[in-house]
């Protein structure tokens, strides 16, 4: 089962021919992934290591029955990447590209609205189920396929920091996803916790937050109304400086808003188990886990 | 980004919104010439990138030319202090002189991105040139509050919404729709941020003026907005984030002692808070970028060494895609370079770790290896 992606799922890259994204193509195809088409404006007719390139979404979709997309162009030509591959109908679009302007992904977002595609990210690391399908630059051999824990996050390494501690206290996952560090995104927590929700496979959950923004804020009273399954939370950025984006676009606190500690308060009181400090999360896991299976 | 307010006004006059005559002077010749041109009163206005620079004693209206050159004599070249410097306060290096303005109004305008509703807000009070979060707080009633679809843009009935809501009449209301519909437009063209207005006036003769202006444009903007970039106050920025933002690193300066060094904004940040749970204080946030090289290790090291007020680095990279023992490498060789002598905690995952935790071990350096970050914790609590 899992979320989002599985062993069905037939990929294309959008920016296939860029050295980013030629080499994270092969780390993608290495881990099991089924890539079948890249797409690059100017290029169609050409292979790169035995991968078809097309001009446009539209015919690469026409040609191999590709259903979701892994978007790795440079900033300026990202947020039209993402409406070519809304405009061609894919189940799911996961952009990586990092540095996207927000005005680009506020018109981004109000023109998929009514669409049928799912978009992750942008500035995100992408989205595994392990053992089937990895659509992101994540390094695929810290996770364990299998479930029964799924991740969402806002982040990248802190992520496969999470991931690592999990495998490595025996507990494998279901899907992991990095919904990203914009301040404008596609698939929000909510999203992926619904899905989590009714994935069987799914028996709990892993929400990782940072500060900016009210996105945990909301997810924590979502799951307090809606969630049978235990939640554990964490945020990044107790110690970070007001009005200073800290690396992410959306990480930051602005007008006293969006602190770390609003949103542990949030999640405590929707009944969130938070972990206080990274070096105790997959111990805290595993006990909250244990019990609640 | 951050711009100064007489930069701001440079953007508004060429999108034909009205605001005061003035003119920038950054030495005492300027500002002799420049008062002696001028009918009296002025507005003395310190230019500094950060906020409250009226409480600060930064902003002086002067009614004779005398008072105005002390004032632009005492603001120019003072170390400015507010809520927004920090202690140490930021040097005056430029002010403007405006001239001043017969108000009969002050309201309150400003436009940002709600991103709960992947919007443009318009948000407007009849209390202007006062802090706007304690109007919002005390007297909810008075702010005026309109979404903004980005691909509908402005529409009539929200103009109306918000003259109405002001209060505004006659030929009055019609200059305030036209400036909001151009400053809607220029909030567009420049990837702002955030466009404020505190306060917007009404003169005696019903004119509206912005008399502040303060614009923020999105960073990740900046490639189409070549004349923003040109902008760029590189005197009000830490020599060391400067630095580090030349090397592609994302550097943030922080007042504790123990610098950290961290691959990707996520694992950084609780990196730091890891840090003051351990009973110190993290002196940076530092993010050498989610595929960390030994270049960018190197260059990280000698940037937080150039902190005096560092004692101990916390080195913690999950590597995923990069190997451990290259890492090690670059960490021991740059550690080697910098001549370093302070204590090093270093933390990595990832492929080779085994051989990158060797050549850390056989390199007689003073780096301690931590096997988690709960061992990491306690090697930084005793440094």
């Amino acid at each position: 089962m899992a979320i989002f992606v599985n062993r069905e799922t037939r990929v294309l890259v959008q920016g296939i021919t860029g050295k980013e994204g030629l080499f994270h193509t092969e780390q993608c195809r290495n881990y099991g992934t089924t890539i079948v088409a890249g797409v690059t404006p100017g290029k169609g007719g050409q292979s790169v290591n035995g991968i078809p390139v097309f001009n446009s979404v539209a015919a690469a979709c026409r040609e191999t029955g590709a259903n979701a997309s892994m978007i790795v162009v440079p900033p300026p030509f990202a947020a039209e990447a993402i409406l070519e591959a809304v405009d061609a109908g894919l189940d799911l679009v996961v952009c990586i590209t990092e540095g996207i302007p927000v005005l680009d992904m506020l018109r981004v977002k109000n023109a998929m609205k009514g669409s049928r595609t799912r978009l992750i990210g942008p500035n995100c690391p992408g989205i595994i189920t392990p053992g089937e399908c990895k659509i992101g630059i994540m390094p695929g051999p810290i996770h364990t396929p299998g479930g029964p824990v799924g991740v969402v996050s806002r982040s990248g390494t802190l992520t496969y920091e999470v991931v690592h501690q999990l495998t490595g206290q025996g507990l494998g996952q279901t899907t992991c996803l990095g919904i990203g560090g914009d301040p404008i995104n596609g698939t929000d927590f909510i999203d992926c916790l619904r899905a989590f929700q009714d994935d069987p496979e799914t028996e709990a959950v892993v929400m990782v937050g940072e500060i900016g923004g009210s996105a945990e804020e909301e997810a924590s009273a979502w799951i307090k109304a809606n969630m049978s399954k235990p939640v554990v939370g964490f945020i990044a950025g107790l110690t970070a400086p007001p009005g200073r984006r800290m690396g992410h676009a959306g990480a930051i606190v602005s007008g006293g808003k969006g602190t770390a500690a609003a949103k542990l308060k949030a999640m405590r009181e929707n009944g969130i188990h938070v972990c206080e400090s990274l070096g105790s999360l997959g111990r805290l896991c595993r006990e909250v886990f244990t019990k609640a299976t | 980004m951050k711009i100064h307010e007489y930069q701001a006004k440079e953007l508004f006059r060429k999108a034909e919104i009205p605001v005061p005559q003035g003119a920038v002077c950054r030495t005492a010749a300027e500002i002799s010439d420049t008062i002696a041109k001028m009918q009296m009163p002025v507005a003395v206005k310190a230019q500094i990138l950060a906020g409250g620079r009226g409480k600060g004693g930064g902003v002086s209206l002067a009614r004779t030319a005398e008072a105005a050159r002390d004032a632009a004599g005492r603001i120019l070249g003072m170390q400015l202090v507010t809520r927004q410097t920090g202690e140490a306060g930021t040097r005056v290096n430029t002010i403007l002189i405006e001239q001043g303005v017969d108000i009969s109004r002050e309201l309150y305008l400003s436009m940002l991105i709600d991103r709960e509703h992947a919007a443009i807000v318009i948000i407007a009070s009849q209390d202007g040139g006062m802090d706007i979060e304690t109007v919002a707080e005390n007297t909810p009633e008075r702010i005026l509050k309109q979404r903004i679809n980005p691909l509908l843009g402005l529409q009539g009935y929200q103009l109306r919404a918000l003259t109405g809501g002001l209060e505004l009449t006659g030929d009055t209301a019609k200059s305030f729709a036209q400036i909001l519909r151009k400053l809607f437009a220029l909030f567009l063209h420049y990837d702002c941020s955030l466009l404020e207005i505190n306060p917007l006036v009404v003169t005696g003769d019903g004119e509206i003026l912005a008399l502040d202006a303060k614009v923020d444009i999105d960073s990740n903007a900046l490639f189409r907005h070549p004349d923003i970039v040109a902008m760029h106050d590189s005197d009000e920025e830490d020599p060391l984030e400067a630095a580090a933002a030349s090397h592609g690193l994302n550097y943030i300066r922080l007042n504790g002692s123990i610098g950290s060094m961290v691959n990707g904004a996520g694992l950084a940040m609780a990196t730091m808070d890891l840090i003051k749970q351990a009973g110190v204080e993290p002196a940076n946030f530092l993010d050498v970028g989610g595929g960390a090289s030994a270049e960018m290790v190197e260059s990280g090291f000698r940037i937080i060494l150039q902190d005096p007020n560092v004692r101990g680095i916390f080195i913690n990279i999950f590597g995923g895609i990069l190997r451990c023992d290259i890492l090690a490498e670059g960490v021991v060789a740059a550690a080697k370079k910098t001549g370093l002598s302070l204590p090093v905690v270093v933390r990595m995952e990832g492929t080779n770790v085994e051989e990158g935790r060797k050549i850390l071990a056989d390199s007689g350096l003073n780096l301690s290896n931590a096997t988690d970050l709960s061992h990491a914790a306690s090697l930084l609590a005793a440094i």
